[in-house]
């Protein structure tokens, strides 16, 4: 944003945006906020109190709050690494390997949660073994949602990081490693300084897709409140409901939290680089 | 979801047929006496309870009918009637709880007053090897279990309260499902040790899992209602349905699935 609108004097004075830009862009605009104006617009305010009380709200709020990060957590230890790999020039059918990686994306959520029971359910190829090792099995519990939320988020943080690394100068790296500094060191106080603002985007947008997730979560970690029940789960439960509208008010209520923290992260990071 | 459908569904499936075509003549005049034509398509909204021996039922009718379709919504009867009274396009409405229904009808989304088809009654549904040694429903309170029951808002759930009462029993889920079937699918993909489903649905699901009767569940019977909707932009066939469904041959498709007559 900022280059651009320094750009203008050069750039033909500060005219106004030509109409074939102009139009579609209110529209999208519109098409995005509205639908969130309308949640705003249509939530019961005045008997908020009541019907939040009797939702269990808290709880799924910490549940949710504390899954995506843990997912995000989850995400970073595995994801950095695997960019780093897919980043590689040399790395031998790397196309192949990223296209593997955004499967994630285009499956359905459900699907996933499906292919997880596969693999990790209490009769899957590793969970069979587990299970029958220490008794536990992943889904139904908290750390179901948290790998649930993480299978969905990890692709956001990988292609980011990805996409930062090849962007970065390599140079520095060959120059710290010339003067000796241990690979380690390399990449620990060059490489990731150098994409940390990737990383940043990227951790965002993963935290982000782990706390709106539903499908995976609803289907490997099963639902249930305290233990698996995260936000989204609760709105979906609320709609069932008695009364609807407090599907509306937990709504507005992820939105805003969700909001407020990307927010506050950005003003962090604003401030910092 | 792989359900595997029993040798009885397809046999009965051909039973209907013959069945819906000797009683299609009076089925089609007795719809209100409107002098509409039966035909056309329409959009069942029904329990999940109900996916298989509607379907059934659905096509019996279609040959019955020439000219007709219908095709089907499935759902938790909560989901299906919020998405009803949203305004969402159906011609019937078939509930699997009274509940449900009154949701619908207190609207004004109903045509007329709703009919009890028929009722159906919860059983335990355990993996056919039965790995936690399920025996009754006291096992639903052993905290090392892994048990699916089916949301409280949600008819099954609904339901399975009353039974828990009715037996004095805490029970200790693992889960809330939002419909009968992923309820069941728990235990068939084996990740459950125990749920609380339909009779109907231990049928349906065929020997992946077995199934537990215990006394209380009649004390937990639910009532099915079915009504022609208001919004039907095809009254007669809509109309012409719910005759087929309360029919005797609509009738015994549901007892052979392991419904109870009402």
């Amino acid at each position: 944003m900022r280059p651009l609108l320094r750009a203008r004097p050069t750039g033909g004075g500060p005219g106004r945006a030509p109409a074939f830009l102009a139009v579609p862009a209110v529209l999208a605009l519109a098409f995005l906020v509205l639908p969130l104006a309308g949640l705003v617009l249509r939530a019961p305010w005045r008997e908020a109190p009541e019907l939040l009380a009797g939702a269990g709200v808290g709880q799924a709020l910490r549940l949710s709050l504390l899954t995506a990060s843990a997912a995000t957590v989850v995400c970073l230890l595995l994801g950095i690494p695997l960019a780093w790999l897919l980043a590689r020039p040399d790395l031998p059918g790397r196309s192949a390997l990223r296209a593997l990686v955004t499967v994630p994306l285009v499956l359905p959520p459900v699907v996933g949660g499906v292919a997880l029971f596969t693999v990790l359910g209490r009769t899957g190829l590793i969970g069979r073994p587990l299970y029958e090792l220490t008794g536990f099995a992943f889904p139904f519990t908290t750390a179901g949602v948290v790998l649930a939320e993480a299978f969905v988020a990890l692709p956001f943080l990988v292609l980011a990081v990805e996409g930062a690394l090849r962007a970065a100068d390599r140079r520095y790296e060959e120059a710290a490693a010339t003067l000796g500094a241990s690979q380690w060191t390399v990449f620990r106080r060059v490489t990731l300084p150098l994409v940390a603002p990737g990383v940043a985007a990227g951790a965002v947008l993963c935290w982000a897709r782990a706390l709106g997730e539903f499908g995976a979560t609803i289907t490997f970690a099963g639902n249930f409140p305290g233990s698996t029940q995260t936000m989204p789960l609760a709105v979906y439960q609320a709609l069932e409901g008695a009364d609807p509208r407090a599907a509306v008010l937990l709504s507005v209520l992820l939105l805003g939290v969700s909001v407020a923290v990307l927010g506050l992260l950005r003003d962090q990071w604003v401030n910092r680089l | 979801m792989t359900t595997r459908r029993p040798l009885a569904t397809v046999l009965l499936a051909g039973v209907l047929l013959s069945a819906a075509a000797c009683g299609s003549g009076s089925s089609a005049t007795k719809s209100g006496g409107d002098t509409e034509k039966v035909a056309g398509s329409i959009t069942v909204f029904a329990a999940a309870s109900l996916t298989g021996t509607f379907t059934a039922l659905g096509t019996a009718f279609e040959k019955a009918h020439p000219g007709t379709e219908v095709g089907f919504n499935f759902g938790a009867s909560s989901t299906l009637a919020r998405q009803l009274t949203e305004g969402a396009p159906g011609d019937v409405f078939a509930a699997a709880s009274g509940t449900t229904m009154a949701t619908v009808t207190k609207a004004g989304a109903a045509a007329g007053t709703p009919a009890v088809f028929a009722r159906n009654r919860l059983e335990i549904a355990v993996p056919a090897a039965n790995p936690g040694h399920v025996r009754g429903p006291a096992d639903f309170a052993r905290p090392a279990l892994r048990i699916a029951m089916c949301a409280p808002q949600v008819p099954c759930g609904a339901a399975a309260t009353k039974a828990f009462a009715a037996a004095g029993i805490t029970p200790r889920p693992d889960t809330l499902e939002q419909d009968v079937k992923a309820t069941l699918a728990k235990v068939v993909s084996g990740e459950a040790d125990a749920a609380l489903v339909y009779r109907t649905d231990v049928r349906a699901a065929g020997t992946a899992v077995r199934g537990l009767d215990f006394p209380e569940a009649a004390k937990a019977v639910n009532d099915y209602p079915i009504v022609a909707l208001r919004s039907s932009g095809n009254a007669a066939t809509a109309a012409a349905f719910r005759d087929f469904v309360l029919s005797p041959a609509g009738r015994s498709a549901l007892v052979a699935a392991g419904f109870d007559a009402p």
